[in-house]
């Protein structure tokens, strides 16, 4: 017989194997890139705007905008200013990383 | 589009995230690294709309939203200098943490959009995780805001201890259990802003006993709290992306938060009950005041280093203050034309945040690999002639390998005192940020060069 695995076991492990990921990759990470690192995971943190998406669209009564869609278009400008920031300030970040010009 | 098809879309972005933080283990791929960290964000943002595949005014406004928040980051991001980064990042979490609430309370109030049951009537576990997600963004909104306050210079960075405060805090930290749980039973709305509300003002008391000092650790430890705000939101939402990018971040910000703790070395536990700085201050200083010390001027600075055939610099967050990264960099050219071989050395919590001094002198032009970090350089200090102090001080201090006494005994150092001679820059003999007296200072081979850092540089330069 087949059981049935509650869906939330499966993203867990994807959470917990994720965290192990995070762990080795973000130790590979050189330590003169920490603060490049900071900002692009602020960035991508900001992935989160998708849950602001989805509640910004949501069908709620016949208006645009309701209390709950308020929310998510709020949201939705916060995670913006970040995702944007983020990528760009670390793009500025890692263009002044150079290597030493070669000599004569 | 279908929901499996939309999970496999976030799982590549997800994926792609991974890559992003990946790239970053050497300067030559870190650039294709946030390249991929984009792409991820646009398949994630795409797969949402074609998902929802609501195409009405409401597209128009989330288009118009999503441009004024564009716009405003993508400002800030150009304007920023890079000296201020720590309250740049300090900044970013807090809107992390504020999305992460947002999205909560609007799950809450209407959760047929999210699939997650009606209204009054929310699935358990996603009650669970939704007030995880809504608490942890709470604490990651206040705790930065204070953060960002005490970096800008606004709020003082002094520690702001009162009497029962660790029990206030405890107390706070259990409530919040307890709500969850009364929360979970009832789905009362009123228990859920008052979660929120509570989680606000624990960021809050969490974050003020924490002294400027320890800054680094603060930020790299609410980067780790924005990530396990989204990750808890991911379960809610039952997106993949978000998940793995959530536990990304929270295990990277917890990584940097050892690392800088270890520079420091201070346990995790003894930075997050606050207060350092505030009481020791007093203790080793009196008896060691008027010891000799030797000074000298940018005549005598130059002729040592023209006489060099290696120098070591250790720069700190001083010199960024004095705004001397620049001239130090023309500095150490005039050197190298002179068949001088520099290199830096940078000890882990040299700047404000983790990395910050790199990328301060990135920005000035140093080429990276010229740039070390302790262990690496930490054993040629005995074979250089000069090792010019900039900026730095607690950090080069012999005690904290000699004094079992000192406060800061046991962190890493860099063996400056190994060197033939030493210059140090400083305005004065005043202690740094430990508050403790710095014994290279009165060392025979050690001269000081009392004067401002940027002033002193250029004064050097002229001179060689």
């Amino acid at each position: 017989m087949i059981m049935e695995i509650d869906p939330f076991i499966f993203r867990l492990s994807i959470f917990i194997l994720s965290i192990f990921v995070g762990y080795y990759v973000v130790w590979s990470v050189t330590p003169s890139l920490h603060t490049p690192l900071m900002s692009v995971t602020n960035a991508i943190s900001s992935v989160i705007i998708v849950g602001a998406i989805i509640a910004a669209l949501a069908k709620y009564g016949d208006s645009v905008f309701s209390t709950s869609s308020l929310f998510g278009y709020f949201a939705i400008s916060l995670a913006a200013i970040n995702i944007f920031g983020g990528f760009l300030v670390t793009h500025r970040m890692l263009a002044m990383y150079k290597k030493k010009k070669k000599e004569k | 589009m279908s929901a499996n098809l939309s999970a496999v879309f976030y799982l590549i972005s997800g994926v792609l995230f991974i890559l992003a933080l990946r790239g970053l283990s050497s300067p030559e791929t870190s650039r294709q690294g946030n390249l991929f960290g984009i792409i991820g964000m646009v398949i994630a943002i795409s797969v949402t709309f074609l998902s929802v595949g609501n195409f009405s005014t409401g597209f128009l406004y989330v288009l118009i939203f999503l441009i004024i928040g564009g716009a405003i980051g993508s400002f800030i991001a150009f304007k920023i200098p890079m000296t201020a980064m720590p309250e740049l990042v300090a900044g970013f979490h807090s809107l992390v943490g504020l999305a992460a609430v947002l999205v909560a309370v609007s799950a809450f109030i209407n959760p047929e959009a999210f699939n997650l049951g009606t209204p009054g009537n929310i699935k358990l576990a996603s009650l669970i995780e939704m007030s995880i997600g809504a608490a942890v963004g709470a604490i990651t909104f206040s705790g930065s805001i204070i953060a960002f306050l005490k970096l800008q210079g606004i709020m003082s960075g002094a520690p702001i201890t009162f009497r029962g405060q660790h029990l206030l805090n405890a107390l706070i930290l259990i409530s919040i259990v307890v709500l969850t749980y009364l929360l979970c039973a009832s789905q009362s709305s009123s228990l859920f802003w008052i979660l929120i509300g509570v989680s606000f003002l624990i960021g809050f008391l969490l974050i003020i006993p924490i002294g400027g000092a320890d800054m680094p650790v603060v930020i790299s430890m609410l980067n780790s709290y924005s990530g396990w705000a989204a990750a808890g939101i991911g379960f809610t939402l039952e997106n993949t992306a978000l998940i793995i990018t959530g536990a990304l971040v929270g295990s990277s910000g917890a990584i940097l938060s050892y690392i800088m703790c270890k520079g420091m070395n201070r346990s995790f536990f003894n930075v997050i009950l606050g207060g350092f700085g505030a009481t020791e201050q007093s203790t080793s200083n009196k008896d060691k005041e008027q010891r000799p010390v030797k000074s000298g001027n940018a005549d005598d600075a130059a002729f040592l280093m023209k006489n060099a055939s290696s120098v070591i610099i250790v720069p700190g967050y001083g010199m960024a203050v004095a705004q001397a990264q620049h001239a130090l960099r023309e500095m150490v050219d005039t050197l190298k034309k002179n068949d001088i071989k520099v290199s830096y050395a940078i000890h882990p919590v040299a700047g404000r945040m983790p990395g910050h001094m790199n990328v301060l002198l990135a920005e000035a032009n140093v080429p990276y690999d010229e740039v070390f970090e302790l262990e690496e350089i930490n054993n040629d200090f005995a074979n250089a002639d000069v090792a010019f102090v900039i900026g730095a001080n607690d950090v080069t201090n012999p005690v904290a390998k000699t004094d079992p006494q000192s406060p800061i005994y046991g962190m890493p150092v860099l063996d400056v005192e190994k060197c033939k001679s030493v210059l140090f820059v400083k305005r004065s003999l005043s202690p740094g940020y430990a508050g403790i007296d710095n014994d290279l200072f009165y060392k025979e081979n050690t001269l000081m060069l009392f004067a401002d850092a940027k002033k002193m540089t250029e004064d050097i330069t002229k001179n060689l």
